[in-house]
C-alpha cells in the first residue's frame, strides 16, 4: 500500500487494575473500543500473501475482516471470520495467539504483530450487543440423524455445522450445563460464562437438539444410538477430562484438588457464590498449584480471588518453558501470583485431622532436551525442603475419561495416551459411522484445535452419509491422507 | 426440561421415597447404580441410590435422608414438581450370582441403599439374610420390603426400642457365633457401621462389599473428588465403585474426607433452615 507509514504502536486493551480484579471474577480484558479497533486494524498492512493466515490452524481469512473493520463493517467483518470459525468471542479471547496467528503475522519480526485476536473479539462482541445474530442458510432437510457427543468447543462446531447441511443433530453432554472445559474450566475472569450461553443458544437456534444430564457409555450406549435409536452417524467430542494425579504420598489429603474439581466447583457449581449457591468450596490462606499451563495458571488466579493470601504455581522447569499462555502468565504475575521454579513435590504431609499441612518439594535441574525438544528435568538427590500450605491444586494435565473406548466395541484407543484413534484429516476412527476430534484425539490441546476438528468430522460426516453404500468407504476414510 | 417428581411418600421423619420421571435412566440402571441429582438451579450435585425402576412407566425411585442442606431442599419438593438436573444410571452395577447364603446389612441411609440389591439376590438363588439397623425404632425404613424379601430378617437399633439392642453388627456376630454358615455379606451404612463389619468378617473371613459414599461432584470420573483408597490404590468411587471389597479399604481416610466441608455444610443448612422459618412465620410466631 503505497504511502503507508509503519505503525509499530501496537494498540494496547484496557484491562482492569490488579487490585481490583483479584477481588472479583469479572472479565480482566475489557477489550477495544470502537476506536482502538479501527486504530489497530488500520495497521495492518493488507500483505498479498498474508503468512497470518497460516498460523491460524482454522485458516480464517485475517486480511479480509480487518479490512472490514477499517470500513466499519463490522458485521460484514463477523461474517468473514464465521465462515471458518463459528466461535469468534470464544477464540478472540483465549486462542494462543502470539503462537499462532499473530506468531506469523510480519509485523512480528518488528515486535508488533497486528493484535488478531483482540480484532477478532472486538468484532464479535460488537455483533452480539447488537442482539441480532443473523441465522445462516440452512439447506433443506435431509431426514438423517447424526449425534454428538460432548458439548465442547468440538461437539459444538461439529453440530453447528451439521445442522446447516440440513442434518438433524442432536448433542449429548454429561454434565448439567452445555459447553466443555468452557463452562467447567475456563474461568468466568477470562471467559464469561454468558458468552458460552450466547454460543449454545445459537447452536440451539439452528435446531440442534442439546441433551444434557446424558451420560454416553451409561445413560445409553453407542451401539444403542446406532442402532435402537436411528442415528446413522457419530461425532464423539467428549475431551479429556480425566484428570492425572502423581500418584506421590498423601495425595489424597484434605485440601488437595485435582484442578478439574477446584475449577469445576468455581466455575460450573459457581461456589465462589455459596452460600447462595449450595457447592462449597474451601480455599486456605496459603495456596499451591503444581503445573505450568493454562489450567494452572487459571487455578491460580482462581484460588486468589476465592480469598487465598498467597499462591504459589509449583513447576518443575523454568520459566521458559512454562507452557501457558505468556498473557495469561504477565496476569497472574500482576496479580500476585508467585513462581516457584525446577521444583517437584515428592511427599504430601498431613496433621492430625488429615489435612495437608505441607509439600516436601525436591529441586530439580534441567537435563538434555526430551521428545517435545524441552529441557528434561531431573530431580538433585538430598535437596529437600517444606513449604507450608493449606490448599493444593495439582494442574499436571488431564486424559480422556475411559468410558466411552470402555462401552464401545470396536474403537481403538491409544495404548499410552487413553486418546481415541482417529484420522486427523477425516475425523473417522476405528468404527465404522464413528468419528472424533479434540482433545479426546488429540489429547489436552486448544479450544480453535478442537473446534477446527469439529468442522473437518462434519464435513466428512456429510460426505460418508452420501457415500455410504460405496465400496471400502471406510477405509478410504480412515486411511486418507 | 426437568424431572417430574410423578410419587412421594413419606417413610420415617426424615425419609422420603420420590419416584421421578426419566425414562432412560429406568432403561439401563442396574442395581447397585446411582443417580446424580441437582434439585434446583442452585443446587448442589448430590449422589443418590436408584432404589428401583419401571421401565414401562420411565420411573425411578430414590429414597433419601435428611442430612443437611440439598436433602432437606429435595425434600420439600411436592409431587408435580420437576428437579432440574437428574443423570445416570452412574457406577459399576453389583456383582450379584449365586453366592449361597448372603447377609445384608443396612445401617442409615445405608438401607435405601440396600434395597435393590435385595431385590435382585432371590433371583440368582440366594437365601437372604436381612439386618436392618437404625437408631431408634421411628427411623427404620423399608420393614415390610425387607421382611417380604429375605428369608431371615433380624432389626437391631441402638436404643433397643425395637428387635436386638445394639448395632448390626451385634446381629451378624450372634449369628456366626451360632454356626451360622455365610457366605457373601453386604453392608451399606455409615462409615464406623462398615468399618466395624468389615473387621467382624475379616476374622471369620467372610467375602464383604461395601457401597462406599464420598463426597462427589461430577459422578463421571472427572473430578477426583470421590477418590477412595482400596488395597493401597487410589480409586474413583464414582467409575470404580462404589462398591469394594470391604477387606481392602481405609475406612479412616474415606471418614476424614467425608468431614472435608463439614462446617460449611452446617453454615448454610442453618442459614437454610432460618430462611424457611422466617418464610412460613413472617415477623414472630
Ligand atoms: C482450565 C483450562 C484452561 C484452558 N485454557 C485454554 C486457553 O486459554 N486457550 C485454549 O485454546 N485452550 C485452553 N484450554 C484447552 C481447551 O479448553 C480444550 O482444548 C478444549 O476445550 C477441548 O475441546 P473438546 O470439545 O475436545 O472437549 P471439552 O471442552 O473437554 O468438552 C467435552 C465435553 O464432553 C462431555 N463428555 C465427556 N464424556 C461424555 C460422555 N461419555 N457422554 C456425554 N458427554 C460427555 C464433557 O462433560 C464435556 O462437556 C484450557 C483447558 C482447561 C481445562
Ligand atoms: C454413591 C452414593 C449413593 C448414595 N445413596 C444415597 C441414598 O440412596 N440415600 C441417601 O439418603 N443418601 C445417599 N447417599 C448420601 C447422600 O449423597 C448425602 O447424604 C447427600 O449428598 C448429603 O447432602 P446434603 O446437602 O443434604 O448434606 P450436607 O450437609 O451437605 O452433608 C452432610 C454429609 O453428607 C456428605 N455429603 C455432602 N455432600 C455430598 C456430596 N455431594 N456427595 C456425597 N456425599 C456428600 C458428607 O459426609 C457430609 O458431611 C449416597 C452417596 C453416594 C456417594
Ligand atoms: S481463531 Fe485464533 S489463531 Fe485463528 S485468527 Fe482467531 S485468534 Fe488467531
Ligand atoms: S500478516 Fe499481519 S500485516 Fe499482514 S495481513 Fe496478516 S495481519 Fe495484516
Ligand atoms: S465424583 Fe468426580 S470423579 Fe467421581
Amino acid at each position: 500500500m503505497p504511502g503507508k507509514m509503519l505503525d509499530l504502536n501496537r494498540t494496547p486493551m484496557s484491562k482492569r487494575s490488579p487490585k481490583e480484579r483479584i477481588k472479583t471474577f469479572e472479565e480482566v480484558a475489557l477489550g477495544y473500543s470502537e476506536e482502538e479497533a479501527l486504530k489497530e486494524a488500520n495497521r495492518c498492512l493488507q500483505c498479498t500473501r498474508p503468512l497470518c493466515i497460516e498460523g491460524c490452524p482454522v485458516h480464517i481469512k485475517i486480511p479480509q475482516f480487518i479490512k472490514k473493520i477499517t470500513e466499519k463493517d463490522y458485521i460484514g467483518a463477523v461474517r468473514i471470520i464465521k465462515e471458518d470459525n463459528p466461535l469468534p468471542a470464544v477464540c478472540g479471547r483465549v486462542c494462543p495467539q502470539e503462537e499462532q496467528c499473530e506468531l506469523k503475522c510480519v509485523l512480528h519480526k518488528k515486535g508488533a504483530p497486528i493484535a488478531i485476536g483482540r480484532l477478532e473479539r472486538f468484532v464479535a462482541d460488537y455483533e452480539a450487543n447488537l442482539g441480532v445474530s443473523e441465522k445462516p442458510y440452512i439447506d433443506s432437510p435431509k431426514g438423517k440423524k447424526v449425534a454428538v457427543i460432548g458439548s465442547g468447543p468440538a461437539g459444538l462446531v461439529c453440530a453447528s455445522e451439521l445442522a446447516k447441511m440440513g442434518y438433524e443433530v442432536t448433542i449429548f453432554e454429561s454434565l448439567h450445563e452445555a459447553g466443555g472445559v468452557l463452562v467447567y474450566g475456563i474461568p468466568q475472569f477470562r471467559l464469561p460464562k454468558e458468552i458460552v450461553k450466547r454460543e449454545v443458544d445459537y447452536i440451539k437456534s439452528l435446531n440442534v437438539k442439546v441433551f444434557s444430564n446424558f451420560y454416553i457409555g451409561r445413560t445409553r450406549t453407542i451401539d444403542e444410538l446406532m442402532t435402537e435409536e436411528g442415528f446413522e452417524a457419530v461425532f464423539i467430542g467428549t475431551g479429556a477430562g480425566l484428570p492425572k494425579f502423581m500418584g506421590v504420598p498423601g495425595e489424597n489429603l484434605l485440601g488437595i484438588y485435582s484442578a478439574n474439581e477446584f475449577l469445576t466447583r468455581i466455575n460450573l457449581m459457581r461456589a465462589y457464590k455459596f452460600p447462595e449457591y449450595d457447592t462449597p468450596i474451601k480455599v486456605g490462606k496459603t495456596v499451591a498449584v503444581i503445573g505450568g499451563g493454562n489450567v494452572a495458571m487459571d487455578s491460580a488466579r482462581s484460588a486468589l480471588r476465592a480469598g487465598a493470601e498467597k499462591v504459589y504455581i509449583v513447576y518443575r522447569r523454568t520459566k521458559e518453558e512454562l507452557p501457558a499462555r505468556i498473557e495469561e502468565v504477565e496476569n497472574a504475575e500482576e496479580e500476585g501470583v508467585a513462581f516457584m521454579f525446577l521444583v517437584n513435590p515428592v511427599k504430601y504431609e498431613g496433621d492430625d485431622k488429615g489435612w495437608v499441612k505441607s509439600i516436601i518439594l525436591q529441586k530439580m535441574a534441567l537435563g538434555e532436551p526430551d521428545e517435545s525438544g524441552r529441557r528434561r528435568p531431573y530431580p538433585i538427590e538430598g535437596s529437600e525442603f517444606p513449604l507450608s500450605v493449606d490448599t493444593v491444586v495439582v494442574a499436571i494435565g488431564q486424559v480422556p475419561t475411559p468410558i466411552i473406548a470402555n462401552t464401545t466395541p470396536g474403537l481403538k484407543v491409544h495404548p499410552k495416551w487413553g486418546t481415541l484413534v482417529a484420522n486427523l484429516t477425516t475425523g473417522a476412527t476405528t468404527k465404522p459411522g464413528v468419528f472424533a476430534g479434540g482433545d479426546v484425539v488429540t489429547g489436552a490441546a486448544t479450544v480453535i484445535l478442537a473446534a477446527g476438528a469439529g468442522k473437518t468430522a462434519a464435513k466428512y460426516i456429510d460426505y460418508y452419509l452420501n457415500n455410504k453404500n460405496k465400496p471400502n468407504i471406510w477405509e478410504e476414510l480412515f486411511s486418507a491422507q | 426440561m426437568g424431572f417430574k417428581i410423578l410419587e412421594k411418600i413419606q417413610l420415617g421423619p426424615d425419609s422420603t421415597l420420590m419416584k421421578i420421571y426419566a425414562p432412560y435412566v429406568a432403561k439401563n440402571a442396574k442395581p447397585g447404580q446411582f443417580v446424580i441429582l441437582r434439585a434446583h438451579e442452585k443446587g448442589e450435585r448430590i449422589p443418590l441410590t436408584i432404589a428401583g425402576t419401571d421401565k414401562m412407566k420411565g420411573e425411578v425411585t430414590i429414597i433419601f435422608q435428611v442430612v443437611g442442606k440439598s436433602t432437606k431442599h429435595l425434600s420439600l419438593f411436592e409431587e408435580g414438581e420437576e428437579i432440574h438436573d437428574f443423570v445416570g444410571p452412574l457406577g459399576k452395577p453389583t456383582e450379584i450370582e449365586n453366592f449361597g447364603t448372603v447377609a445384608c446389612l443396612g445401617g442409615g441411609f445405608g438401607t435405601a441403599v440396600l434395597y435393590p440389591l435385595v431385590r435382585a439376590l432371590p433371583e440368582a438363588g440366594n437365601y437372604i439374610i436381612v439386618v436392618n439397623g437404625a437408631r431408634s425404632e421411628n427411623l427404620l425404613i423399608l420393614e415390610n420390603e425387607l421382611r417380604d424379601l429375605s428369608n431371615e430378617y433380624y432389626v437391631t437399633t441402638d436404643d433397643g426400642t425395637k428387635g436386638i439392642k445394639g448395632f448390626v453388627t451385634d446381629a451378624l456376630k450372634k449369628l456366626l457365633e451360632e454356626g451360622k454358615h455365610i457366605d457373601r455379606v453386604f453392608a451399606v451404612g455409615p462409615v464406623p457401621m462398615m468399618n466395624s463389619v468389615a473387621k467382624l468378617t475379616k476374622e471369620w473371613n467372610i467375602k464383604t462389599i461395601v457401597s462406599l459414599n464420598p463426597i462427589m461432584v461430577d459422578g463421571t470420573g472427572m473430578c477426583g473428588v470421590c477418590r477412595v483408597s482400596v488395597g493401597g490404590e487410589t480409586k474413583f468411587a464414582c467409575v470404580d465403585g462404589p462398591e469394594f471389597d470391604a477387606h481392602l479399604v481405609d475406612f479412616d481416610l474415606l471418614m476424614k474426607r467425608l468431614a472435608m466441608y463439614k462446617d460449611l455444610e452446617k453454615y448454610s443448612y442453618e442459614l437454610f433452615l432460618k430462611e424457611l422459618e422466617e418464610k412460613r412465620c413472617p415477623g414472630k410466631c
